[in-house]
């Protein structure tokens, strides 16, 4: 039997590589220009990952707020548990989103946000109401709260595994008539297409380079793990800098910095420091696990497990597609993106983009992360698993826990599953060797 | 011959508990060519399949009869119950007769099972029917009005039949009848809850899930004429209106149990679809604007809406309350019902503004006990009774 790879754990603290680092600055720095949005006179839009319009946004030179993204860093920091049970305090059922439970029991606790720095209240909610059901009464609760402007976006679900003439006419029409005068309104700034153009350009210099770097995990080894690392690769292009130079530099020296490792064969850098080879290649839907993130992440690494595409980092816009916001039709552009992340994807097509994952990169199957309060991920997925496996003959695992609830993580449980399906993968393998050597032995004959 | 209120709610409750729907069977079998659109709550427009020519059959989960064997392989545990027990029908052949399947925008859950459904039945027709969260007729108007030719266009090709705009507008003009004698149920209830008993009124409506709608129509107003003999007893119990049950629907028992322990139920958000547009749709001008401008303007609210207007919000069920000259509200939600639980908390903030009582719980479509919720609802009857102004 072979050893086990283990990351060389050189290092105490937790390795990161340079970009890392960046994009931990970056995300640090918008915090930092939340907190002191009222002292600096700048006005602030809290609006969604999925579909968010952040080039738009910055046409009224407002600041993004991302309440899933401060539900996310709550849970990385250990925070949340205590907001979700502030909230169900308050009333919200033990049965709904995490995310939302965060929000209203870190606003309840003060509103002072992952950096520890104090949030500023919104001066619009921009519902951009992509892929998730949810959104729109988290965004109805949020109002409640602010009383502020809310703006209703809504993005109709491609249930039918296309875009429509038809949707994308209401999503225009929904920019023009209401979105963009609202945030005229608001702001006080008027709309300037040339300059949602140029962000808009920035936008799809940024997004190649993305591209180039989830789809460097085609290699063997893959020099970067496209889940648990994608994640911090996702942050600036989902989040606040879609559409900034500071954003373009960061994925062009990611680029860089990948190019490097696949020059030098390496595989990808963990919090333990750097991977020693790679022995097992996944695709992971779902969401990961926030509150126990390194553990989670820990029990792949240890076992040689490189997760080479995954779901998740396609929830802000799925790019490996070919699409790219355009600056030539940008309120099209911005209406197609929203209709086409991710989570507003009907199941066949969920189905189709994770069965081309498994074979394009070489996966040895597919490992579904489903998590208890998000259920626009979650529901039917034991279908997609099912129907993955049909069509690529790889088998697929299954595991359960949640985003930002610290209640639902069972590590042991989670453990077990994932070395069962370690050794599931083994005796495919070891299966189809033997029946490799049934064919040369009777051709032999 | 004139039927009695036990053999029309004998009727009614065969057919809710045929989960083979032999009704729609028969009706379908009774002229070759006929088809069958299925459709799960909330709300699709029915005037469009009739028009078609085929029957709207409202599939509505598998309640508390049906053993979930197979349905429980495609859901986790924190999923609810209706979309289980909705593949336990398909996949056990009881709805090997439906030729086409709508998903209304209702949740998460509906919207997925819409793709589970393309690939689990690959020969039935399936859509995800969407509808406009912008209530500008310019813009969620226009949408509208391009999905709604979009399933039109669809529906005269599934039945061979393309619909007019003259079929169209009798089938709004057999629907408008309908939503009237629903209307005029509910007012009957209003003005005296204990000649139509709660459990009636449901199961009079859930036959119009699988009746033709001009016989649905009939059966409301001999239901209607024969209560109107019967002598019942009005009991001292406390008026409220129940909310939170629009899309997993729950138990018989269960609303037997609310009225058992002292409360009529006086007004309720059950199979909305069948009141889902509050005045008559006009019959003049292009059927499909109209249907239109009534989903936006003169719809019912629910949790899967999207309000624009925040001084609105939840405004709605104090007037329902006002309008019932209820007592206070119920709040049953499925469990795992992410409208209908996230909605609950600002609902509740505007009943205490208006000063209405309420109290909450959840239940599962198979729930059997009925003995806590029967307790909790007779706690919240007597301390109305008990405590109330009046």
């Amino acid at each position: 039997m072979t050893q086990p790879p283990k990351a060389s754990a050189k290092q105490k603290d937790v390795s990161k590589d340079s970009s890392m680092l960046k994009q931990k600055e970056m995300i640090a720095g918008h915090y930092r220009r939340l907190s002191t949005a009222g002292e600096d006179g700048r006005k602030v839009a809290a609006t969604f990952v999925p579909g968010n319009l952040n080039e738009l946004i910055m046409c009224f030179d407002l600041l993004n707020n991302l309440p899933e993204v401060n539900a996310i860093q709550s849970g990385l920091r250990k925070e949340s548990g205590r907001y979700v049970m502030e909230a169900e305090k308050l009333g919200h059922s033990e049965d709904v989103c995490t995310y939302v439970k965060n929000d209203l029991g870190m606003i309840a606790r003060g509103n002072v946000g992952p950096y520890g720095l104090q949030l500023p209240d919104p001066d619009v909610l921009l519902l951009s109401y992509t892929g998730c059901f949810t959104f729109m009464k988290w965004f109805e609760l949020l109002r409640e709260q602010y009383d502020c402007e809310t703006i209703m976006m809504h993005t109709p679900y491609t249930g039918d595994g296309k875009i429509t003439q038809n949707m994308r006419d209401y999503m225009v029409k929904q920019l023009k008539e209401e979105v963009i005068p609202k945030l005229e309104r608001v702001s006080g700034v008027k709309f300037d297409i040339d300059r949602l153009r140029e962000y808009l350009k920035e936008s799809a210099r940024a997004e190649d380079d993305l591209v180039w770097v989830l789809q460097s995990a085609k290699n063997k080894p893959s020099p970067i793990d496209a889940y648990f690392g994608g994640i911090y690769y996702i942050g600036p292009i989902f989040g606040a800098f879609r559409g900034t130079k500071e954003a373009t530099e960061y994925y062009g020296a990611l680029r860089a910095e990948v190019q490097d490792r696949l020059d030098a064969h390496q595989g990808p850098v963990t919090p333990d420091g750097e991977m020693d080879g790679e022995k097992y290649r996944l695709v992971v839907e779902g969401p990961p696990n926030y509150t126990s993130f390194r553990d989670f992440w820990k029990m792949f690494y240890e076992e040689g497990a490189v997760v080479v595409a995954s779901s998740y980092t396609k929830v802000g816009g799925v790019y490996d597609f070919g699409f790219r916001h355009d600056p030539d039709n940008p309120l099209e552009t911005l209406a197609d993106y929203c209709l086409g992340v991710y989570t507003n994807r009907s199941l066949p097509q969920r189905v189709e983009m994770l069965a081309s994952y498994v074979n394009d990169y070489q996966a040895d199957g597919l490992l579904v992360n489903s998590i208890k309060s998000c259920n626009s991920f979650s529901a039917g997925q034991l279908l997609i698993m099912r129907e993955v496996e049909k069509r690529t003959g790889k088998p697929a695992a299954f595991i359960e826990s949640d985003l930002v609830d610290p209640r639902y993580f069972s590590p042991a449980n989670i453990k077990n599953r994932l070395e069962s399906y370690f050794q599931m993968i083994e005796q495919k393998r070891a299966g189809k060797h033997v029946e490799a050597g049934h064919v040369e032995a009777g051709a032999a004959a | 011959m004139t039927r009695t209120t036990a053999e029309i709610v004998g009727h009614c409750q065969s057919l809710f508990e045929d989960l083979n729907f032999t009704a729609a069977r028969a009706w379908k079998d009774a002229v070759p060519g006929r088809k069958v659109i299925g459709y799960m709550p909330i709300y699709v427009p029915r005037e469009l399949i009739h028009a078609a020519g085929a029957l709207p059959l409202g599939i509505l989960g598998g309640g508390d009869q049906l053993e979930v064997i197979h349905g429980d392989a495609y859901y986790q545990s924190y999923i609810c119950r209706i979309p289980r027990s909705t593949i336990e029908l398909g996949v056990t052949g009881r709805l090997d007769f439906v030729d086409g399947m709508l998903f209304p925008s209702i949740c998460d859950v509906i919207r997925n099972l819409s793709g589970m459904w393309k690939l689990m039945f690959p020969g039935v027709y399936a859509k995800y029917f969407d509808v406009p969260q912008n209530y500008r007729d310019d813009i969620g108007g226009s949408y509208y009005v391009g999905e709604l030719k979009d399933l039109r266009d669809d529906l005269g090709e599934l039945t061979g039949r393309p619909i007019t705009d003259d079929a169209l507008r009798a089938s709004i003009a057999a629907y408008n009848d309908n939503r009237r004698l629903v209307r005029d149920l509910y007012a009957l209830r209003i003005e005296r809850p204990w000649q139509v008993p709660a459990p009636e009124v449901y199961l009079v409506l859930r036959a119009g899930m699988v009746l033709p709608v001009d016989e649905h129509s009939r059966l409301i107003r001999d239901y209607m004429e024969s209560v109107e003999g019967e002598d019942r007893p009005m009991r001292d119990n406390c008026r409220i209106v129940v909310t939170g049950m629009f899309c997993e629907q729950p138990p018989l028992n269960l609303i037997k149990s609310l009225e058992l322990a002292g409360c009529y139920v006086v007004d309720d958000d059950w199979l909305l679809v069948t009141r889902w547009l509050l005045d008559d749709v006009p019959i003049e001008g292009d059927p499909l604007e109209n249907l239109a401008a009534a989903f936006l303007h003169h719809s019912e609210n629910t949790a899967a809406k999207y309000e624009p207007n925040s001084a609105e919000k939840g405004k709605y069920l104090v007037e329902m309350v006002r309008r019932a000259s209820a007592e206070g509200v119920i709040f049953a939600a499925p469990s795992f019902c992410d409208p209908a639980l996230l909605e609950r908390p600002m609902l509740q903030h505007v009943l205490t503004e208006a000063g209405v009582p309420y109290i909450a719980f959840k239940y599962a479509e198979n729930s059997g006990q009925m003995q806590p919720i029967r307790e909790q609802a007779g706690t919240f009857a007597d301390s109305i009774k008990l405590w109330s102004e009046a």
